[in-house]
């Protein structure tokens, strides 16, 4: 067995400015094992990783590689030993080409300069393995995320790692994609080369991992094969919760006692946004929450954004309000009383390095003013009573909003289109990235609004969120509308058949289920 | 193994930007190429030896500073202090010149290293932006070449063979475009075909995705501060031979001309792409500018001063800017 | 995660004050040291002429600076400065001399001679705005096309030549005193009040830093971003025009040459020792104001000491390291 053991971590401790990241972290991975490392947001995941790429130095433990002690000091140190990363935000260079991506930092040569010819040959090479291809001389920009993780990989293979670490490696794949990889990986399995696997989505795990260590509170609270845990299990371990815990949790009840209001805030007929987009139709009425389901590439972010004014479609009709032909900018849909929270919280919700007062306000301050003058004392009124009402979590709203958790943060892009008392809500995966609390939190306060009566537009991922926390689904196939399920037909399996495989054999599979 | 993954199954919009990024590098030649026609058409003498041989002489310098500074823009960097540099350099050099030409280019190229060097370490090891780090550089060497000349020019010394740098021939082909030619030459092979020039560009498309893949980011981000320094001292050398003067005062403005030919030549100013070629046909655009004014002027039909020639040049730049935002699509 | 402890939200000014430890803090005791040093070493000092000698030297700068942190703010730079000077500078000798048109002299000569060159700086600098919101060409390429363009055009303008002049207006602004106080003095701390005002109590100034800090989510929160950043380019043109006029008014004569020549050099150099971030999304007007009195005070102090100009340049430079060193250090813990 110890001839086996590729990669052992033991007793890694390290921390920031006091404040302990690592405690009592270990994990080992075998030769063509594949192992999931699992926990919530802060619990030590990350870092870990980062101690053993040699990107973070550990304060304590040990690392042995191949049964070596090693110290890396930098990520040239790992990958030189035979370890190679593959981030969550592919980090290869998008307008340097495909066989560049592979080859940068160790380029064929002949006479000392570097042989074009004989790169592109070798990239090719590299790719078939994973039966890709491309033309390696295209900027890597040109090909779409997938196939730039298939060069994430192949340049991790042709660096001759003998192990691979995942950080979220399928959060931006479509299901088609991530079965790709998951080929892929099982390649890597066979050739004896190890992989450590982090993911969300836990499905994923018992598909393609052989074991599994758990993190929390900077510590590794569990370790054990794949197959012997339950999905609860492992969530309750996450969680550090009993198991009673934890089936509250999933079994949140949707109120059955909903009736749909006569108003109908949105309607969507026919909309055309190129190059997505192709003919989608929906509505939402007041207090409904409608699920906005596809993979990704399905057009569902490209919808939102249409009808939020902020890109142009190129046919159909929005009904919002008086409105009748849709937005032209995202000011008139703002001013008509749409909010929308964008999926990606970083780059385009929050201002960092502004207060969370200022930040709640964003798009509320021109109410807020007069003479071009702000109302500081009304503006922190309403700025504290959003903070408490949403349970927003910080030491003074004068706290830069970066400094604030995920969750947080998404609460307080929340609280910035709630101020507008908006009567149509789009939400771009509210719950991604957040820890499982403050998830459970934020899809709480999500139907109490609806409760009062605000129209919600819900794009998400997840499964359990679409089927427990919507009124109606409505699932988006390659830019089309392909189903709307009520929430009594809207099962999970009926939601995948649709995303999978359009109209009619989504109603044929769920009389079949 | 079941799934093929495919070019065609590419997103339509990647297409329009490849064929832009040709149009928007071949630009500057096209352009380059258009004056130089309208200048023979118009200017009996425009294609005689005597001027271009002078339109090369006086440009090579230029085109010295212009290629260092386009291996800092692809790094994504930039560097003001190439002007100041190069006045150090001139004044360094005109200083030691009557020890001979060996100890002159040496002095010169030296103290543009030495200024190089130090930017290149405040930036990586300091983390500044390379803006205000190079910004306070150039006042330094300003400073620096003020006082060792104690604000007067220095005399190079005409005993030894230092002028021929600026006035002396080879082959009958100027030297200073001699040494401009193999400089480039160098710059492209360093670029296309060392680990090094791949690093530059790696760097400056994703500057944290190289460190992960595990380039050496640091050393090649100083060593680009470096090369730009010590060929904005040679161009000082040069300068100096080519007056018969070390200038302290000379050399204002060099970078944001400089920086000009670049992005004239296609480069992008967020780094990540780029030619040291195409460098060098803006660098030689803009010298056209001035020189076609020159013999407009000349002709007589209409005068128009000196002056003109910054306001053409910031009308060219506006073109080639716009024409460029026009064709290209950034990629996101 | 962060426990639950909702603080009773501290009263708060919109400017952070030195005292309380705010990014000020530093410039305000570098400040306060070089005082104290001169206040020992250097005679004649506390007179009132050598203060109003650094304040003069000092309010060009400061009012472009002013401009150019607003600038920054939004994540932008402008090179154009010095040259909307030299326009400026060199429009209004036109204007009241009567070259431009016909204008015998009098009052409104001159009030048009002030308004004019100052609204056409404010033009290029709408212009540069345009380029910079409409068609998304980066800052510095954008103001580099008015920074060589724009003294070319002060330059045809004059045909290169020193316009000398006699005018008593412009004498007014550039020598005379109210209760005491250059006027120049007067409009510097209108300049810089008007700015720390806009920037701490407005809507726009709060909406120019959501710009700067982060574009997309001030897009999408239905903010004016085009029309923001081109006023804020205005405003930097308007900014440069008044210090234009300044400069000529001081000198009573106009060298479109070397009116405003390395300004933009200056007022950065200003900027970042007050400590704003060059990348966007943080402003302190009075840190620029501090900055620039800073390097003013510096090169006074070693000028009096018989340090030579070019050598006071090389301790400007080093201060400007240091200065961003500390904040850069301030910022990572």
């Amino acid at each position: 067995m110890t001839d086996d053991i590729l990669l052992s971590m033991s007793g890694i401790g390290k921390s920031f400015a006091g404040v302990a990241a690592l405690k009592e972290a270990s994990l080992t991975v075998g030769r063509g094992e594949v192992l999931a490392l699992i926990g919530q947001n802060g619990a030590g995941k990350s870092t870990l990783i980062k101690v053993l790429t040699g990107a973070v130095a550990r304060e304590s433990g040990a690392v042995r590689f191949e049964g070596v002690p090693v110290d890396f000091r930098t990520p040239q140190d790992a990958q030189a030993a035979g370890i190679a990363t593959i981030y969550q935000e592919i980090n290869l260079v998008p307008l340097r080409s495909v066989a560049e991506n592979i080859f940068l930092g160790r380029e064929p040569r002949r006479w000392g300069l570097i042989d074009w010819r004989r790169m592109h040959e070798q990239a090719n090479a590299v790719l078939a393995q994973f039966a890709v291809s491309i033309d390696v001389r295209q900027p890597l920009h040109h090909f779409n995320t997938a196939t730039q993780q298939m060069v994430a990989i192949a340049r991790a293979i042709g660096q001759q790692a003998r192990l691979v670490v995942m950080d979220e490696p399928t959060s931006s794949l479509d299901d088609r994609e991530v079965a790709v990889l998951f080929d892929v990986i099982r390649q890597l399995k066979a050739r004896g080369i190890g992989v450590i696997f982090v993911s969300h989505r836990l499905d994923e795990l018992y598909v393609v991992c052989d074991r599994v260590t758990i993190m929390r509170d900077g510590m590794t609270v569990a370790d054990q094969p794949m197959a012997s845990i339950s999905k609860l299990e492992l969530v309750a371990a996450m969680l550090g919760r009993s198991l009673e815990e934890v089936k509250q949790f999933g079994a949140t009840a949707f109120e059955e006692d909903f009736a749909v209001r006569p108003a109908k805030v949105l309607e969507v007929e026919g909309l055309k946004v190129a190059p997505r987009v192709a003919k989608v139709d929906l509505d939402v009425h007041e207090g409904e929450i409608v699920g906005l389901a596809g993979l990704l590439g399905s057009g569902r972010t490209e919808t939102a954004r249409a009808i939020f004014g902020a890109d142009r479609p190129q046919a159909g009709t929005i009904r919002f309000g008086h409105e009748t032909t849709g937005f032209r900018t995202s000011r008139e849909a703002i001013g008509a009383g749409i909010g929308f929270c964008s999926e990606d919280r970083k780059t385009e919700g929050i201002v960092p390095d502004m207060s969370v007062r200022d930040n709640l306000t964003l798009a509320l301050l021109p109410q807020l003013t007069r003479h071009g003058v702000i109302d500081q004392a009304r503006q922190r009124e309403i700025v504290d009573r959003l903070i408490k009402r949403l349970g927003i979590r910080l030491s003074s709203a004068d706290q830069k909003i970066r400094e604030l958790s995920g969750g947080n943060q998404q609460k307080v892009l929340l609280a910035r289109w709630l101020c507008m008392k908006p009567k149509l809500l789009i939400l771009d995966e509210p719950t991604r990235g957040i820890d499982v609390a403050a998830k459970a939190e934020i899809q709480s306060l999500i139907r109490e609004l609806a409760r009062d009566g605000l129209a919600v537009l819900m794009i998400s991922s997840e499964l359990e969120e679409l089927t427990e926390g919507c009124h109606r689904v409505s699932v988006l196939r390659d830019g089309r509308s392909v189903a709307t399920l009520d929430h009594a037909e809207a099962t999970e399996h009926a939601i995948m058949t649709a995303m999978a495989h359009g109209p009619d054999e989504a109603s044929i599979s769920h009389a079949g289920a | 193994m079941t799934t093929m993954i495919d070019a065609s199954s590419l997103p339509a919009a990647a297409k329009p930007g490849r064929r832009s990024t040709l149009l928007q590098r071949q630009g500057v030649v096209v352009a380059l190429l258009l004056l130089i026609l309208f200048g023979a058409w118009r200017y009996d003498d425009f294609f005689g030896l005597y001027n271009i041989m002078s339109v090369l002489r006086y440009n090579s310098m230029f085109a010295l500073v212009a290629l260092g500074m386009s291996f800092v823009i692809m790094t994504g960097g930039i560097d003001l202090s190439v002007g100041a540099t190069a006045a150090l350099a001139s004044v360094v050099s005109a200083g030691l010149s009557d020890i001979g030409l060996g100890a002159g280019l040496a002095a010169g190229i030296g103290a543009g290293l030495a200024i190089g060097l130090i930017n290149g370490l405040a930036i990586t090891r300091f983390r500044l932006p390379a803006f205000v780090t190079t910004l306070a550089t150039m006042l330094a060497a300003r400073g620096l070449a003020l006082l060792i000349s104690g604000n007067q020019s220095v005399s190079v010394s005409w005993e030894t063979s230092f002028t021929d740098l600026g006035g002396g021939d080879f082959l009958d082909f100027p030297i200073p475009a001699w040494i401009a030619i193999v400089a480039f030459i160098a710059g492209s092979v360093l670029l296309n075909f060392t680990g090094f020039g791949r690093t530059v560009l790696a760097i400056g498309g994703n500057e944290e995705a190289a460190r992960l893949m595990g380039l050496p980011v640091a050393r090649v981000k100083t060593l680009v501060y470096v090369l730009t320094g010590g060929l904005a001292g040679l161009a000082g050398v040069i300068l100096a031979a080519q007056f018969g003067a070390g200038q302290p005062t000379e050399g204002q403005g060099w970078e944001l001309f400089a920086i000009a030919a670049v992005v004239v030549g296609g480069t992008l100013l967020t780094g990540g792409m780029g030619s040291v070629g195409f460098t060098l046909a803006g660098t030689l655009l803009l010298g056209l500018i001035f020189n076609i004014l020159n013999f407009e002027n000349g002709r007589g039909d209409f005068t128009l001063s000196a002056y003109w020639q910054s306001v053409i040049r910031g009308a060219f730049l506006l073109i080639v800017v716009l024409l460029q935002n026009r064709l290209a699509r950034r990629p996101t | 995660m962060q426990e639950l402890e909702v603080a009773a939200p501290r009263r708060r000014r919109g400017l952070t004050w030195p005292w309380r430890g705010g990014p000020l803090a530093g410039a305000l005791l570098a400040l306060g040291i070089l005082v104290l040093f001169n206040l020992i070493a250097t005679p004649h000092f506390t007179s009132l002429q050598t203060l109003y000698v650094n304040l003069t030297q000092v309010t060009t700068i400061v009012i472009v600076a002013v401009g150019m942190t607003m600038v920054i703010a939004t994540g932008g730079i402008d090179l154009s400065v010095g040259s909307l000077m030299a326009i400026a500078g060199a429009l209004a000798p036109l204007i009241f001399a009567g070259r431009l048109f016909g204008m015998g002299p009098g009052l409104l000569a001159d009030g048009l001679a002030f308004v004019l060159p100052v609204l056409a700086a404010m033009a290029f600098g709408t212009f540069n705005g345009w380029l910079v919101a409409r068609f998304r060409i980066q800052p510095i390429v954008a103001t580099l096309v008015l920074f060589i363009a724009g003294r070319g055009i002060a330059q045809v303008m004059t045909n290169g030549n020193l316009q000398a002049f006699h005018n008593a207006s412009f004498y007014a602004l550039g020598l005379g005193r109210v209760l005491g106080v250059p006027v120049q003095v007067w409009l510097m701390m209108a300049v810089v009040g008007a700015a720390t005002w806009v920037m701490g109590r407005t809507l726009y100034g709060r909406q120019l830093l959501a710009v700067g800090g982060n574009e997309a989510a001030a897009q999408l929160s239905g903010l004016p971003v085009a029309r923001i950043k081109i006023i804020v380019y205005a405003v930097s043109g308007l900014l440069s025009g008044i210090a234009g006029l300044i400069v000529i008014a001081i000198n009573s004569s106009s060298d479109a040459n070397l009116v405003g020549l390395g300004m933009e050099l200056d007022a950065i150099a200003a900027v970042a020792v007050g400590g704003t971030a060059l990348t966007g999304g943080r402003a302190s007007i009075i840190g620029t104001l501090l900055g620039a009195l800073i390097i003013q005070l510096l090169r006074y102090t070693l000028l009096s000491h018989g340090v030579p100009d070019a050598a006071a340049l090389v301790v400007k430079a080093t201060v400007i390291l240091a200065a961003v060193y500390l904040q850069q250090v301030r910022r990572a813990s």
